[in-house]
């Protein structure tokens, strides 16, 4: 019997020491409230990583796609020791070097950089939440 | 003794969920850019608890201050479960207590009230950096 999955849980990094943690979490907020409201929830990393029982259960139950700012995937790792396989990861740096974007700088809000980064990052977020969905 | 002057590290919750996860990560950024640069800094919460060296070398070396967004105190407990003591964890949700005026809204970008709670909540959180690290000068 195919059971058809309704939502899908986002883990975002939150890396407050680099400009690719406020992109990712800008980005995912751009999928929660505009892209994809109703396909998609949030799952507050520091929340699941700390013990949050909704959280984890959630992410037990339903697929995930993480959404990590740099190589050492906090979001993939907690989520694939704390709840299971990720359907989808995503490495923001991955999808900049696709998209040809550079420069970011800051991490407090978005300068023009990281404007057009959390764009990109979102539709690529937001499409990868399309094919679980599919 | 090293003799490397340390720093206090803020660690705020960062929350994607609520608005008081906004209010904490700026509060971080208002001290580290601007109001006390040089001698605040951060790490990401959740390299804590992927136990990667560096991260966990920084709070274990430098006085922590943390910065939660909701009840859960993830912030807090992050640090604690590493084995770190807390030298202060504030919650944003006091700050609002006090500043009732200000009510903040906005999880990408906070409104002009957040952005005002953000800055009077540094200089309350920037009196304890201070207070740090006057204790470890004596």
């Amino acid at each position: 019997m195919d059971i058809k999955v309704l939502k899908v849980g986002i883990v975002s990094c939150s890396g407050e020491a680099l400009p690719e943690g406020t992109v990712s979490r800008v980005a995912c907020r751009k999928v929660l409230d505009e892209l994809r409201p109703g396909q998609t929830v949030t799952i507050c990393l520091p929340l699941f990583i700390a013990g949050g029982k909704e959280e984890r259960e959630f992410a037990n139950k339903f697929p995930t796609v993480t959404v990590d700012g740099c190589e050492k995937m906090c979001a993939a790792k907690s989520t694939e020791r704390l709840s299971g396989k990720p359907a989808r990861s995503l490495m923001i740096r991955d999808i900049l070097k696709k998209h040809d974007i550079a420069g970011l700088k800051q991490c407090r809000g978005l300068g023009p950089a990281e404007k057009i980064a959390s764009d990109a990052v979102a539709e690529e977020v937001a499409k990868a939440v399309d094919e679980v969905l599919e | 003794m090293s003799g490397k002057k340390r720093k206090v590290v803020v660690l705020p919750c960062s929350g994607i969920g609520k608005t008081l996860g906004t209010v904490g990560r700026e509060i971080a950024y208002e001290l580290i850019e601007d109001l006390r640069p040089g001698v605040t800094t951060t790490t990401c919460l959740p390299l804590l608890m992927i136990e990667d060296p560096d991260a966990k070398k920084l709070v274990t070396d430098n006085p922590v201050i943390t910065i939660d967004g909701c009840p859960f105190g993830c912030a807090r407990k992050s640090a604690e479960s590493i084995g770190v003591t807390v030298s202060k964890g504030y919650r944003a949700i006091d700050f609002c207590r006090v500043h009732k005026d200000l009510k903040p809204e906005g999880i990408s970008e906070l409104n002009e009230a957040g952005k005002k709670l953000v800055v009077l909540a540094a200089k309350e959180v920037a009196e304890e950096v201070d207070r740090l690290l006057a204790e470890e000068k004596s």
